[in-house]
């Protein structure tokens, strides 16, 4: 046997360093242990190439982006000389000139890259005057605030949207001075396509794009006397909360993190874990019925708001295929408004539940007006990982030093099964774990299923349960769901459940959690998950007996009446983009009959231009111009029944054009007196 | 008062619509030519349009919206009936373009960022180098090029428009 060449070797600062498969010299340089520094560079986006940070100089080549060149034997590479220093510091100063320098009062200030590339780089005077006007800020989302005076245009959210999510929610616009990153039209955030996952604003090395705050909101309730203010934590937090105050990523905070809560004045501190012990019960269930009957399968999962709003928007068809469970976040909610009221005497108005999220969709989960009863929400507020972790230190707590206190009884117990919710693959272990005790009436003894577990975006996976084997698709990432929502719609998916989470990792790569360039920090915190499992006494949800008793008590029997109305909810089809319609006769067209063609993307596919271009014929040929107007509409909400043509306000579903010929000559008919 | 647009002539504008998109398979990479022929149809790009366009293509709104807004040449705005542009590229800046462009504004009563008249009759807009440098400073009117410009001419220019839609 030979021995294994040595890998080929280039030089960089004088070292010779073997080449090994790395994409780029900017990977390479980085594994020298030498930290270029970088704005647009991000290993799961593509290469942009734009801040040109990452330059070095490479000896018969000149000065050279690391980002974008290729390693190649031999090569010559210095990163620092006298002119890529100088270069680096005009290209920060010119970012500075521009950038809305309001530091002490950035969300991201702790955090920020451009911060900290200017301190590192030695920046101390901006040579370049300012050429931009003041743009003001927008907060039209719950989730993400979009400050447009500190984007240094690096694209990194861009790239995150459409590469990662799929979405393309926000786009380079606009050219030379003007351009800026915005949503389509330069309309708010909250007004499109953009399913408040937050990514973008976890990439952003800026304060540009930031998780929204609720953190006043929060305080006000915490000191108003009449006011009862209840937490719960979700899984994810706990193994993320402590990066902030020094401990290891994936590292448990265990009771500090209570304690702290405690003493910011929270009355009751309960568990999400313990909700999604419930919804494992639920959802198994729904699950097996669904099976067993020949249901709607795949079953897609329903925890993470992301990906329900992005089912809504692009997959209206696939509706019935999502799970009709709440997320834990709104059970624990619902649970916590319909039982402590009477428990503690308080009156519902005055009861204030906060959630602790690794989340930013969460913030407009809990928004949603279906989760709101008789103007009382079932979640109030919701709080980042970061958010908490602020409010702590704005109190002056010491963390590390905080006594540990347990989560509040009944609903702060859970089992492991619950904690794994956090991170991708967790909750479709959870439901084996359920499930395959129910359909074998055999203990499973081993409770741990390597087969759902992993880091890849989509997996496709098999595990026996009994006689049967399940077919399970688990995915992060949006354009990964799209992936599998596309076969399913298409009738060739042969899935029995789906797991969606939109962020990487799953919930313990939310975008509400710190802020973290470790490249390890996915794996290290799903460990950390993992671990708390291995750690619990109990596994299974159905082991949970506060949960058994919380049936037995109030919910009666699972997927009954009572718990459909506290646990289950659901979808409503949604359209992309809000816009009013084309207007295709002329202007004023009060008095005649109204014809509207739902022009969105489900009726799109469905044939709806063959319509409108037949209608339109129509009125030309019958010459209707006086009597009927046609319009082209945005997506009237109604996809599953489409192609959806409205007649005078009346919808005709499932239309062809000889449907809406014949509705309009009846209307027309009818308005004759 | 004239009307707005002809009865029929939105719906036959949007009928153009998807002729334009099969001419081009309805594919994505052919999104420039799409949008130049939209333009020709309705002289910008409408917003519902682009919505369209964006369904028809399977992009995101948000990526079309950048496309349109990147070529000058494209307008996302209504434009009025007759277009006037101004050369302000350096030779026809330094030969004195921008008092040019301050009478025409003021005579159609155009102030701070608009470049429309109310009644949509004229769009007064500045460009970068229309590489005529030779004639500076150049005035385009319509599709019309007039050279070695002076305010008092290009006044007449607008003036003459005027009396002609007045007839
Ligand atoms: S929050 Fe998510 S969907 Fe919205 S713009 Fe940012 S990355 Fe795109
Ligand atoms: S918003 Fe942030 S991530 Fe996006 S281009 Fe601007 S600085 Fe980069
Ligand atoms: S990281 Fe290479 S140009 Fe930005």
């Amino acid at each position: 046997m030979s021995a294994i060449a040595a890998p080929p070797t280039l030089s960089i600062d004088g070292i010779a360093v073997p080449i090994n498969g790395e994409r780029n010299l900017l990977e390479l340089i980085r594994k020298t242990d030498i930290d270029l520094p970088t704005f647009c560079y991000h290993s799961d986006l593509s290469v942009y190439g734009a801040c040109r940070l990452c330059i070095v100089d490479i000896a018969g080549r000149g000065i050279q982006g690391a980002c974008s060149t290729a390693p190649e034997p031999g090569l010559v590479v210095r990163t620092q000389t006298e002119e890529i220093r100088e270069i680096r510091k005009i290209s920060v100063e010119l970012l500075l000139a521009n950038h809305e320098r309001e530091c002490t009062t950035c969300s991201k200030s702790a955090s920020c890259q451009l911060q900290d590339v200017a301190r590192r780089l030695g920046i101390n005077k901006v040579r370049f005057k300012a050429v931009h006007e003041p743009a003001e800020v927008d907060r039209s989302s719950p989730s993400v605030t979009r400050d447009p005076n500190k984007c240094v245009l690096c694209g990194d959210c861009v790239r995150f949207c459409s590469e990662i999510q799929g979405i393309g929610a926000i786009d380079f616009a606009h050219r030379g001075h003007d351009v800026a990153v915005l949503p389509a039209f330069g309309n708010g955030l909250g007004e499109g396509e953009c399913i408040n996952c937050g990514q973008c604003a976890a990439v952003c090395p800026t304060g540009a794009l930031t998780p929204r705050q609720e953190i006043d909101e929060v305080w006000k309730a915490l000191v108003d006397p009449t006011k009862t203010v209840v937490a719960q934590i979700a899984p994810a937090v706990r193994i993320a909360l402590g990066e902030l105050f020094g401990m290891q990523p994936g590292e448990s905070t265990r009771g500090q993190m209570v304690a702290a809560l405690k003493r910011l004045g929270f009355k009751y501190v309960y568990d999400t874990a313990f909700a999604a012990d419930l919804t494992v019960i639920e959802e198994s269930n729904e699950f097996l019925a669904r099976k067993s009957k020949a249901g709607k399968l795949p079953l897609f999962t329903s925890c993470c708001p992301a990906w329900v709003k992005f089912a809504e928007q692009y997959f209206p068809e696939l509706l019935p295929n999502l799970s009709t469970c709440k997320s834990p976040q709104q059970m624990l909610g619902a649970l916590v408004k319909e039982l402590l009221p009477q428990e503690l005497g308080v009156a519902k108005k005055n009861l204030v539940m906060v959630s602790i999220m690794p989340c930013t969709a969460k913030k407009f989960e809990a928004k949603r007006p279906e989760f709101a009863h008789e103007g009382v929400a079932e979640v109030d507020h919701v709080l980042t990982t970061q958010e908490l972790a602020r409010m702590i230190e704005e109190a002056g707590l010491r963390f590390m030093k905080l006594q540990p206190e347990s989560f509040d009884m009944p609903m702060g117990f859970k089992t492991g099964a619950g904690v794994i919710f956090g991170n991708s693959g967790g909750v479709s272990e959870a439901v084996l774990r359920y499930a395959s005790e129910k359909v074998t009436g055999r203990k499973l003894t081993n409770p741990d299923i390597h087969a759902v577990r992993g880091e890849d975006g989509l997996r496709i996976v098999e595990v026996p349960v009994g006689d049967i084997t399940l077919k399970l698709g688990i995915v992060h990432g949006l354009k990964n769901a799209r992936t599998l929502a596309e076969k399913a719609r298409h009738g060739n998916c042969d899935l029995d459940i789906i797991e969606v989470m939109a962020c990487p990792g799953g919930c313990i790569g939310g975008a509400g959690q710190p802020v973290s360039r470790n490249p390890d920090i996915r794996k290290l915190r799903t460990r950390g998950l993992y671990d708390v499992d291995k750690n619990m006494e109990l596994h299974k949800s159905q082991e949970n007996h506060f949960v058994t008793e919380c049936y037995q008590r109030h919910l009666g029997e699972i997927g009954g009446r009572n718990a459909h109305r506290l646990l289950h909810t659901h979808y409503q089809n949604r359209r992309r983009i809000a816009g009013e319609s084309i207007e295709l006769g002329d202007g004023d067209s009060a008095e005649k009959l109204c014809v509207n063609v739902c022009t969105g993307t489900t009726c799109f596919l469905k044939g709806s231009q063959h319509i409108l271009h037949e209608l339109l014929d129509q009125v030309e040929q019958e010459q209707l111009h006086e009597k009927v107007s046609i319009h082209a509409s945005f997506c009237f909400e109604q996809c599953s029944h489409g192609p959806t043509v409205s007649v005078d306000g009346k919808n005709v579903p499932s239309c062809t054009p000889e449907a809406a010929k014949n509705a309009i000559l009846q209307a027309i008919s009818e308005k004759v007196p | 008062m004239r009307s707005k647009s002809d009865p029929e002539c939105n719906g036959r504008k949007f009928v153009k619509i998807f002729t334009i998109l099969e001419k081009y398979e309805r594919n994505p990479s052919r999104l420039v030519p799409i949008l130049q022929a939209v333009q020709e149809e309705y002289r910008y790009l409408p917003r519902e349009v682009l919505t369209y366009v964006a369904t028809a293509l399977n992009i995101s709104p948000a990526r079309v919206f950048g496309v349109a807004t990147f070529y000058s040449h494209f307008a996302t705005e209504p434009r009025g009936k007759h277009v006037i542009r101004l050369c302000n590229g350096t030779a026809c800046h330094v030969k004195d373009s921008i008092p040019i462009l301050e009478v025409i504004r003021k005579r159609l009563k155009l102030e701070g960022k608009k470049i429309t008249t109310d009644d949509m009759m004229f769009t007064v807009e500045t460009v970068a180098c229309l590489g005529a440098c030779g004639l500076a400073p150049v005035v385009v009117v319509n599709e019309d090029v007039h050279g070695e410009m002076t305010p008092a001419n290009g006044l007449e220019l607008v003036e003459a428009i005027i009396a002609q839609e007045l007839s």
